[in-house]
């Protein structure tokens, strides 16, 4: 469980999250959705610490991050894990060797039970027969599988994925989606996700903060969703006409 | 950004750089690629760069020399002397400044735009250490002997050109570059290479560390470490020169 309370972040005198508190639950997939611009990628960065956030408090179950130490954060930043929008994958080496990095830095297993470490992390994200490329050889949804991969392979208690599908077809989007969503529950991670989809919102959105020019506007789950009365969430959710005829429906069925 | 926040951001950093690393062994295999990636591979612009240099210098020194009453072993003694105190050490950190320095700052600074060196911190590694360190290292343990091989191969381009075109005879030549050899302009020099390689290594980090933006922003770095580590060089060559002299 992580849990912010009342964070602030500003750039040079610009405001960019205003007072957010938030629960993220364990096993579940916390999405933080909002659009472009809103702060979504500054909320997640600032969570994890590669921001300093200016005020409020961040707990790793219980453990305030907010105040500990860089050597405490080290040994913190080993039970995370982080996809972020580009894949963000070490150029100079292969895929095999980008996913075991973090086993060579900070693991003492023997060689053997790294590859089967690595190998089992590559099945897990469906990655067979790319060991030997090198990531300018394969196609973005591999390198979202295989940054994927490489946040799982410490066995991390937290996950945090930076728009995991952008840049990818609706198909391939669905797949990440059922992936990180599974991982989430096999291995009971608290996981955050930042995205703008709304059909990731539908498919895994067990948890939702909606924030609006870095404000928490509304939260709650992929089922309330379409009910809201809040007038900034209804002009998210409903920007796509889909899911208002989606919402009459099933108002409809009721 | 004024010149003293720079200035603080880079000792900011070096502080970083120079903390204790995560795992030796890991330091130890970046060191050898560095060295390999940036030492090794410098190998052949520094001989093709010496042999023209020494050959230029031998030349110029000949024409100069209208005196007759002059020896001619001078023009040996001139191009060794040249290239040992000022040619292969500040003229080659000013082109090793291009060459190395603009790769380094493009290499991390590509990385920190496309969140590599997020993604490193996330981990728990300490990005400035893992990346910078071992090519502050490979850099300062490699120019003195691009040094050495510089004088070795403007020598042999002297040697070369000289005789070749007629303005100098083999046998003066050879005498010259035995002639009044003083060892502690090597030396001297070598005190040098050690530290424009630690500039060059560590200016080309600092700014593509420091990089915010994309790939317009990364090469417009790589030109600011460049133009920045070659003014750097000079006023450390004139510091030293005055110092050590
Ligand atoms: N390093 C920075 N320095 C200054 N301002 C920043 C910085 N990073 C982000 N911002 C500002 O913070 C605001 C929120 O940006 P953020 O990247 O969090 O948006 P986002 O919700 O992730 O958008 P997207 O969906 O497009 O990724 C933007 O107005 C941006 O200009
Ligand atoms: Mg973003």
């Amino acid at each position: 469980m992580i849990e912010i309370k009342n964070i602030f972040k500003s750039f040079e005198n610009k405001d960019v999250l205003r007072n957010i508190s938030k629960v993220f639950n364990q096993g579940e997939t916390n999405l933080i959705i909002g659009r472009s611009g809103s702060g979504k990628t500054v909320l997640l960065k600032s969570i994890v610490g590669l921001f300093e956030v200016e005020g409020g408090q961040i707990l790793y179950d219980n453990r305030d991050f907010t105040s500990m130490n860089t050597r405490y954060r080290k040994e913190l930043r080993q039970e995370m894990g982080m996809v972020f929008q580009g894949g963000a994958l070490f150029d100079s080496l292969t895929v095999e060797e980008n996913v075991r990095f973090p086993l060579d830095m900070f693991s003492t297993l023997s060689p053997m039970e790294k590859q089967k470490q690595v190998d089992f992390c590559l099945e897990r994200v469906n990655i067979t027969d790319a060991n030997k490329l090198s990531p300018s050889e394969i196609s973005g949804g591999m390198k979202k599988r295989v940054a994927i991969a490489r946040a799982i392979v410490m066995n991390p208690k937290y996950l945090f994925c930076d728009e995991p599908n952008s840049g990818l077809d609706p198909e391939t989007s669905l797949v990440i989606d059922a992936l990180i969503h599974s991982i989430t529950v096999d291995l009971q991670i608290t996981t955050i996700i930042n995205t703008h989809d709304m059909n990731s919102v539908m498919e895994i959105g067990d948890n939702i903060l909606f924030i609006s020019e870095g404000e928490k506007c509304w939260e709650g789950n992929r089922n309330e969703i379409l009910y809201s009365d809040n007038q900034k969430l209804q002009e998210f959710v409903f920007a796509n006409k889909q899911y208002q005829k989606i919402r009459d429906e099933k108002l409809n069925d009721q | 950004m004024n010149i003293f926040n720079v200035t603080g951001r880079y000792f900011a950093l070096m502080l970083r750089v120079f903390s204790r690393p995560e795992r030796h062994s890991v330091y130890l295999r970046q060191i050898f690629n560095e060295i390999e990636n940036l030492g090794v591979k410098s190998v052949g612009i520094v001989a093709v760069i010496s042999l023209f240099m020494g050959g230029i210098m031998t030349l110029q020194v000949a024409y100069n020399m209208t005196n007759p009453l002059l020896p001619r072993t001078l023009i040996g003694l001139g191009n060794r002397d040249s290239l040992i105190l000022e040619f292969s050490s500040t003229i080659m950190g000013l082109i090793m400044a291009g060459k190395i320095g603009s790769n380094i700052t493009s290499e991390i600074g590509s990385m920190k735009v496309t969140e590599q060196i997020d993604s490193l911190e996330i981990m728990g590694v300490n990005s400035a250490s893992y990346l910078i360190l071992p090519k502050i290292i490979a850099v300062v343990l490699m120019f003195p002997l691009l040094y050495i091989l510089s004088v070795f191969f403007g020598i042999i381009g002297g040697m070369i050109v000289g005789p070749a075109v007629g303005a100098v005879t083999l046998t003066d030549y050879v005498n010259g570059i035995q002639y009044a050899f003083n060892p502690y302009y090597v030396t001297f020099s070598l005190m040098k290479c050690l530290v424009f390689g630690f500039l060059i290594a560590s200016i080309a980090s600092f700014f593509g560390y420091t990089v915010e933006g994309g790939a317009f922003d990364v090469g417009a770095a790589s030109t600011r470490a460049v133009v920045n580590t070659n003014i750097l060089i000079l006023v450390w060559d004139l510091i030293l020169t005055q110092l050590l002299l």
